[in-house]
């Protein structure tokens, strides 16, 4: 079985469960700006790639990672590349 | 919960398995006959024209090929059981590809390099111990079950590392770079295992 794989993409709207046990918050209407080329999202509108070992959010505009999560035993791990991105609660 | 995502192409169609076949299954993997398609990024189209092979990093002279060169090296059929650290694991895929080992001929290797970043199309990296990929145990593929290797499986030429999780087999691969220091690639960075191998669950960082 293969598929195109722009298929497998989602928007940010499909991690707004694994965003809100991490900020204890809806997150999907959050901006986030793109440390690379500027553009502006909404989280819930970032191109989501989920069929991998993590979650990684990305630009809608040139695809640059804005954010990534590992859902790892010992508590999700986050890195945020974007800018206005608050961090994530310890 | 990471099962939130899980759809048939993710995991994989669950296969029942021989005892013969469970002998070769790792621990907390499951047996499939697809092949998943895992990505973290979109599928990169580089023309093969503009294609290129490096090794660089550690070595005396970096060394480069162009896709034509890269064709003229030494090939080899292989066959190889792969487990992916979402517990999908194939058995007998059959690529043909460069063995690392001839690539590495083409470099004179700094006696400090001791790991490798596998560098790719779309800014992917992993990271492998150096003595991970010689002696036969990786090639560069282009061919998967007797076709050029699709792009969603990391076509034109992907990094193999079987006895690695698949992760380290950089899809989309363009290169190597020596190291002296191990450095965490896109997934290690964020928790995921150095090493990664499948029969001690090497899953995350600390397993
Ligand atoms: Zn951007």
């Amino acid at each position: 079985m293969t598929e195109p794989i722009d298929e497998l993409v989602l928007d940010g709207n499909a991690v707004a469960g694994a965003l809100s046990e991490i900020y204890g918050d809806d997150m999907t209407t959050v901006l986030a700006e793109c440390a690379s080329c500027g553009n502006v999202d909404h989280i819930g509108e970032l191109l989501a790639y989920v069929h991998a070992p993590g979650i990684v959010l990305r630009c809608t505009a040139c695809t640059t990672v804005v954010l990534r999560i590992v859902q790892h035993p010992r508590g999700a791990r986050v890195d945020v590349q974007g800018k206005r991105i608050p961090r994530p609660p310890k | 919960m990471p099962d939130r995502f899980v759809t048939r192409g993710f995991v994989g169609r669950r296969e029942p398995t021989g005892s013969a076949q469970a002998a070769r299954i790792p621990p907390g993997q499951h047996l499939v006959r697809d092949f998943p398609v895992l990505s973290a990024g979109p599928t990169p189209r580089t023309p093969l024209g503009s294609w290129s092979f490096k090794i660089e990093g550690l070595v005396k002279e970096p060394a480069s090929w162009s896709w034509a060169d890269f064709l003229k090296l030494p090939a080899q059929d292989f066959v190889k059981d792969i487990s992916c650290v979402t517990k999908w694991t194939k058995l007998d895929t059959r690529w043909r590809g460069v063995s690392v080992d001839i690539l590495l001929e083409h470099v004179e290797l700094d006696r400090r390099a001791a790991f490798v970043t596998a560098f790719s199309d779309g800014g992917y990296t992993t990271n492998i111990p150096l003595p991970d990929l010689v002696n036969g145990q990786s090639f560069v593929a282009y061919e998967y079950d007797g076709k050029p290797l699709a792009p969603e499986h990391g076509g034109p030429a992907r990094l193999v590392v079987p006895h690695l999780y698949f992760w380290k087999s950089a899809k989309w691969v363009r290169g190597l770079r020596l190291m002296e220091r191990d450095e965490p690639g896109f997934w290690e960075s964020l928790g995921y295992n150095n090493h990664g191998d499948p029969w001690k669950e090497e899953r995350y960082t600390g397993d």
